[in-house]
């Protein structure tokens, strides 16, 4: 039977390879199909929408204030947005912005660029995270051959009082590059956090030396008896509708999978790749310069604002210096190396690598993270330790 | 009033015209007054007494299924009320009861299905329109709690819905149960042709948007079923249509306006048609004219059309007021009554 060959084939290829690309995306062209229904005077259309979503999804907030509305209309005229007697305002407003921000991703087409933040994904990245605050989306990239590839983006929630987190309890989401450190199962949560969570490493050594503080922000998952919450929630973690927790939770690696915050994402471009290629060819300066023992040389590789930990430029000089005398020979391999430029800072990027340090009197393999900053048109490293 | 206070705790409003139950069925009618005077028990023994003889009585399970309504039963209510939309899908009453039960235990979805049923058998039922209303407010309000998780013991949306106390209202008025006797001799045929389907659509407007309801066209069949937003316009019509029918001299057609148990004082129905043939057959010509006629809307079935009557035939020219009482019987409009003088 050739033909239903054929069909059998057909499923077989229509399944989606994304990730993100199924029941929440369709709860969200599903509800824009409505609110476009409404807007266009099918009332019947808009509710029968709204109804077959809240079939999936019975705890979809926003879509039960859609259909509350629909259903008013057809009893009493109605006059705006959210009718329901006792609400208090601010629940309103919030679930409003939850529409807008769903009906301006409803309309979105999938991004073809790259976010200029993944200059460099290391081969054990398989994935990279890029959030974007002011369009309550997070993007998800896959490593293809060290090109970042467009799988998947979702709805989420940040902090209530928006991003650029600088204290404990501004309720902010931060702003930078992190990195996902762990994974809490659903059984170590209470239900407030859904199917799971995962911490970043904020504040990370950036944050830091800023002298920004706070803790616990997490990537997680939404209560039981809530679907989705308003583009502006949380303490300052990000959220996720837990089906999308659990579709993304597949693709992190602890401790490698990194997830940059950005209020509005830049995308790449070709001034863009030449800053790469200017910083990879600094790098690899650094190396050599290290490798052939030219302390100063080397040296001259690091900005005067240098610290790494609690020593500053001088005494990680005077202490480079003297262990550059005990050598007759180093060799410096680098491997694995990642680059991401900083979405808050211009000019920063994080670079880690695997460096192999080879020499007369020493063999040291180690995971290193520095932080290139261009300062005049030169790349310099402000920051050196071991990641 | 004793009922609708204990209506109210259903959250149930508005009752509607007093039951007349047909004379020869007395249990009936002590049924009813017994029920009326809130003694359920002795209701229901007069009830069941008549239903011991009569097991498909529309309108004797109809008081019962009240009766249990009353004694806060509502699974018993529900499954008779059930029964009749099985038995009698062209009926709206039960359809409106059951959701009117559906909705006190909270299952709109249920309630909004079985009064949709209720519209679609006759689309003009106001009853069962305002109670659709009120379900479609109460399921607003239940999304919103979804939505909000508001406080669950909001209870300032109680809905008014309407458990109609009455059914076939044209018997009320002609005193005859129609349909129980149809059911009684022949309950495997459907009594009375089923109503056209209408379609309930919403007004395209947001801002206001009530429920109306648009006629599908009517099938062609034997029975034209009359959908109307305006009972008034539609009866005066028929009332012109009737004197049409009158000063043609067209007996069938005129006999055709009457329900088919009409009768007069003192004359069984089958003894007025013998004497209204003779009467219009008698005369050369006859010339009605309809003047000065005044509608008034009882409810959505029942209008009742006063007019001075300027009767000509060869031997006799005559004025009379007369006063006709229309009801809305399976989709069309008949004349339940007939009164001449003030």
């Amino acid at each position: 039977m050739p033909s239903r060959l054929l069909a059998l084939l057909l499923i077989l290829f229509s399944v989606p390879v994304a990730a993100g690309d199924s029941a929440s995306r369709d709860m969200e062209l599903g509800l824009a199909k409505s609110l476009h229904a409404v807007r266009n005077n099918n009332l019947d259309v808009a509710l029968t929408e709204v109804d077959s979503l809240l079939k999936v999804n019975p705890n979809f907030k926003l879509a039960q204030l859609v259909r509350g509305d629909l259903l008013l209309a057809r009893a009493r005229p109605i006059s705006s947005f959210g009718n329901a007697p006792n609400a208090p305002r601010s629940q309103i407003q919030d679930l409003r912005e939850e529409a807008n921000a769903r009906l301006q991703r409803a309309q979105q087409q999938q991004p073809v660029g790259v976010p200029k933040y993944l200059w460099q994904l290391s081969p054990k990245q398989r994935y990279a995270v890029v959030i974007d605050t002011d369009k309550s989306t997070l993007y998800l990239f896959e490593n293809v051959n060290g090109e970042p590839r467009y799988v998947a983006d979702f709805y989420i929630s940040v902090g209530k009082k928006g991003a650029d987190k600088v204290s404990e309890g501004d309720q902010k989401t931060p702003l930078g590059v992190y990195f996902v450190n762990a994974h809490l199962t659903k059984d170590k949560l209470t239900d407030f956090y859904g199917t799971g969570a995962y911490p970043l490493s904020y504040p990370n050594e950036w944050d830091k030396r800023l002298g920004r503080n706070g803790h616990g922000i997490w990537l997680h998952g939404t209560p039981s008896d809530t679907y989705s919450r308003p583009p502006r929630a949380s303490n300052g973690c990000v959220v996720l509708a837990n089906n999308d927790l659990n579709d993304l939770g597949r693709h992190l690696q602890i401790g490698l999978t990194p997830v940059i915050i950005a209020s509005t994402i830049d995308w790449s471009d070709d001034a863009d790749h030449a800053d790469r290629a200017g910083l990879l060819k600094a790098i690899e300066q650094w190396r050599s310069d290290w490798a052939s023992r030219n302390t100063e040389a080397y040296l001259a590789h690091y900005a005067r604002d240098f610290s790494a930990g609690n020593m500053n430029l001088s005494a990680f000089a005077q202490h480079k210096r003297l262990v550059n005398s005990g050598k007759t020979w180093i060799k410096v391999k680098l491997s694995n190396l990642s680059a991401f430029p900083y979405p808050s800072q211009p000019d920063l990027v994080v670079v880690d690598f695997d460096q192999d340090y080879d020499s007369n009197n020493l063999t040291n393999r180690m995971s290193k993270r520095q932080y290139w900053k261009k300062q005049d048109g030169h790349w310099l490293i402000v920051y050196e330790g071991a990641a | 009033m004793k009922m609708l206070k204990l209506f109210s705790r259903a959250a149930v409003l508005g009752l509607l015209l007093a039951i007349t139950i047909p004379v020869q069925a007395d249990d009936l009618q002590d049924a009813n007054k017994l029920l009326k005077q809130g003694l359920h028990a002795q209701a229901m023994e007069k009830v069941n007494a008549f239903l011991a003889a009569k097991p498909k009585d529309a309108q004797a399970r109809f008081l019962k299924g009240l009766i249990f309504a009353e004694q806060n039963n509502a699974d018993e209510a529900i499954a008779i009320f059930t029964g009749l939309t099985e038995d009698y899908p062209e009926l709206p009453e039960p359809y409106n009861n059951l959701a009117v039960l559906y909705a006190g235990q909270g299952q709109y979805e249920k309630a909004k299905s079985a009064l949709e049923m209720a519209i679609r058998t006759h689309p003009s039922y106001a009853t069962a329109h305002e109670n659709l209303g009120d379900i479609y407010a109460k399921m607003a309000s239940q999304a919103y709690d979804r939505a909000l998780q508001l406080d669950k013991s909001n209870t300032n949306t109680k809905t008014k819905l309407a458990l109609i106390r009455e059914l076939f209202s044209k018997n009320v008025r002609t005193g005859k149960p129609a349909v129980t006797a149809q059911a009684d001799t022949a309950p495997a045929v459907t009594p009375v042709a089923p109503a056209a389907p209408a379609v309930v659509v919403a007004a395209p407007a947001v801002v206001a948007a009530p429920v109306v309801t648009q006629a599908a066209p009517p099938k062609p069949a034997v029975t034209v079923v009359a959908i109307s937003v305006d009972p008034a316009a539609d009866v005066l019509k028929a009332t012109h249509d009737w004197a049409a029918a009158w000063s043609a001299k067209n007996s069938n057609k005129y006999l055709a306006f009457y329900t088919r148990d009409f009768n007069m004082p003192g004359l069984s129905h089958s003894a007025w048609v013998a004497q209204r043939k003779a009467r219009i057959a008698a005369p050369k010509s006859i010339q009605v004219e309809i003047i000065d006629a005044k509608t008034k809307v009882v409810d959505d079935t029942h209008v009742s059309v006063s007019f001075k009557q300027h009767y000509r035939a060869s031997h006799l020219n005559s004025y009379s007021i007369k006063t006709l009482e229309w009801v809305m019987a399976d989709g069309q409009w008949l004349i339940a009554e007939e009164r001449s003088g003030k």
